[in-house]
């Protein structure tokens, strides 16, 4: 029997390493006719911004070489809408249920962190300091040391659980702005964001997506995720929650012994719904197989 | 309920540029409402990564079969149709919310244009059982591009049009003579936009009630991604999940 527990640190326990990366799990709801939530470790839901978000116009995503771009620009309902009418219907899945927060203002972080502290059931936020798709959709703050301090460090006096912060590779060295949200509090990092590309039409010679650039995303991005997991967890003491790609058990052990202590799952939901609860079981399988007693034992075990 | 099931491909036939699929599962179908989709993994096509969604063309439950219209669009579609008999296809089913039944007594008309006749077949069935008697209007560019039009004759009364003249009376759907020689309480249009968008100005002028089933670009298909957003009076809205049916007083049209 192998023991698959997580302790994240701070009041995040997860039952295994996998857990679905936010914007591609909804609610979790949109999934619960493939996946049992006590399969999962959790679920990080939609990013939510303190006021309603409309998003960007259509055409939001382009399908690429095993991947693809999208400029959704975080739509939501905004975090009222979400602690009065998302919460009260999610709360109870048998899972952790984490908040990915998005902001455009360090106040507008601090005020939403504060509201979602009062939350019982929600156990965690990780904090998107790294979406590509708006103007100040955080990625201000996620590609500079001093703009990813700031940020961490107030959301940290007004939030009182485990603090996630998730980091974008669109950067010269992840390896120092990961230390630089530890050193302002950050209970974990969770990497990566996607990275910034773009498509074209060329028939029409006009780009796909209505924003012209967009975050990629999908299988074709895991060995760039790998490599940023690795350097990250050589370089902080907190734990490293690896995504970026993960299409299976295998890709999901990878990470691990690159360093993740957990993984999300994230494009890969959409061509196999199920999936997450297949790389849970499948993480278990690896770890008898290779005598592993215990999750925990993957991490970082790379023979390098 | 919505369920992931391997499917075999057991019969096909090509239209031009359009095949007709025909698949069975081993297991029992879940409910399946006229104007839902499948999200069909394509697999052996490497530049395909997403799953394809695809209007259920029709329904056997008895013999757990559905049958698909695939246009040849891109390298995904194109691959689906050259599918050999006995393929296995992973279909996730059934997605979406499907057309409003009219009332009791209510005249009604299905327009389809193109590859979007698809799904009118299945919807014309369930509205005959029903006890409806439903006209249908299709179009396309040449008669080439109208095809199985004997299955929709056997469910109601079913009336062509083609850009060329090759079958029925020439010109666009909504220059059919049928607009002014009978009057309808509900109109349901799936194709192309620029011809949903002209079936519903004929509506709207003639104050009829108007469902459009949209074809969004989508990753999902589940209402996760939010990438396949509709305008509507509601903000932006997911084809996948709140559609792919419209009421034509939602849309920003």
């Amino acid at each position: 029997m192998v023991n698959t527990k997580i302790d994240l640190g701070k009041g995040l326990v997860l039952r295994n390493p996998v857990m679905t990366a936010s914007g591609t799990f909804g609610y979790g709801e949109e999934y619960t006719d493939f996946v049992d939530m006590a399969q999962l470790g959790g679920i990080i839901v939609k990013g939510t911004t303190l006021h309603p978000r409309e998003g960007n116009p259509y055409p939001r995503m382009a399908e690429t070489p095993s991947g693809m771009l999208n400029c959704v620009g975080l739509q939501n309902k905004g975090v009222e809408y979400f602690i009065n009418t998302i919460y009260p219907r999610i709360k109870d899945f048998d899972t952790n249920v984490i908040l990915n927060l998005s902001g455009s203002t360090i106040e507008d972080y601090v005020s939403a962190a504060e509201m979602i502290n009062e939350l019982d059931k929600i156990p965690a936020i990780e904090l998107n300091v790294s979406c590509p798709n708006v103007r100040q959709g955080g990625m201000a703050f996620g590609v500079t040391c001093s703009g990813i301090s700031q940020v961490v460090a107030e959301v940290r006096k007004a939030y009182h659980k485990h603090l996630m912060v998730k980091l974008s590779p669109n950067v010269t060295n992840i390896a120092e702005i990961a230390q630089a949200a530890e050193a302002s509090g950050a209970d974990s990092v969770s990497l990566i964001n996607t990275l910034l590309g773009m498509a074209i039409d060329a028939e029409k010679r006009k780009p796909i997506l209505s924003m012209v650039t967009g975050g990629m995303s999908g299988a074709c991005v895991k060995p760039v995720a790998l490599r940023c997991v690795w350097q990250v967890s050589k370089a902080v003491k907190i734990p490293v929650v690896g995504l970026g790609g993960i299409s299976n058990a295998t890709d999901a052990v990878e990470f691990m012994l690159a360093g993740a202590s957990a993984i999300e799952i994230g494009t890969a939901n959409f061509i196999d719904p199920a999936i997450s609860a297949k790389v849970a079981a499948g993480i278990t399988d690896y770890c008898e197989r290779h005598g592993f007693e215990k999750a925990t034992d993957l991490i970082g075990a790379l023979e390098a | 309920m919505k369920q992931i099931t391997d499917f075999k491909l057991i019969e096909k036939q090509d239209y031009g540029n359009v095949s007709w699929l025909k698949l069975q599962s081993e297991s029992d179908l879940p409910a399946i409402l006229p104007g839902q989709f499948v999200e069909v993994r394509v697999d052996g096509s490497p530049k395909t990564y997403l799953r394809r969604p695809i209007s259920i063309h029709d329904v056997d439950a008895e013999n757990r079969c559905i049958e698909l219209l695939v246009a040849k669009v891109g390298e995904g579609s194109t691959t689906l149709t050259m599918l050999p008999i006995g393929a296995t296809v992973n279909l996730v089913l059934p997605l979406g919310n499907g057309f409003t039944y009219p009332e009791k007594g209510e005249e009604v008309l299905l327009v389809g244009g193109g590859v979007g006749i698809a799904p009118m077949l299945y919807f014309a069935k369930m509205l005959k059982m029903k006890g409806f008697e439903p006209a249908l209007l299709l179009g396309g560019k040449t008669e080439k591009n109208l095809m199985r039009l004997d299955e929709y004759r056997r469910w109601g009364a079913t009336f062509v049009t083609t850009e060329d003249g090759s079958m029925g009376e020439k010109g666009f759907v909504t220059q059919h003579s049928i607009w002014s020689d009978k009057t309808f309480d509900k109109v349901y249009v799936c194709g192309p936009k620029p011809m949903m968008k002209a079936v519903f100005a004929v509506t709207k002028e003639n104050d009829i009630w108007c469902e459009v089933s949209l074809e969004n670009m989508m990753a999902c298909g589940l209402g996760a991604c939010l990438c396949c957003v509709e305008k509507t009076v509601e903000g932006n809205t997911c084809v996948c999940k709140e559609g792919p049916v419209f009421n034509t007083r939602r849309l920003l049209w």
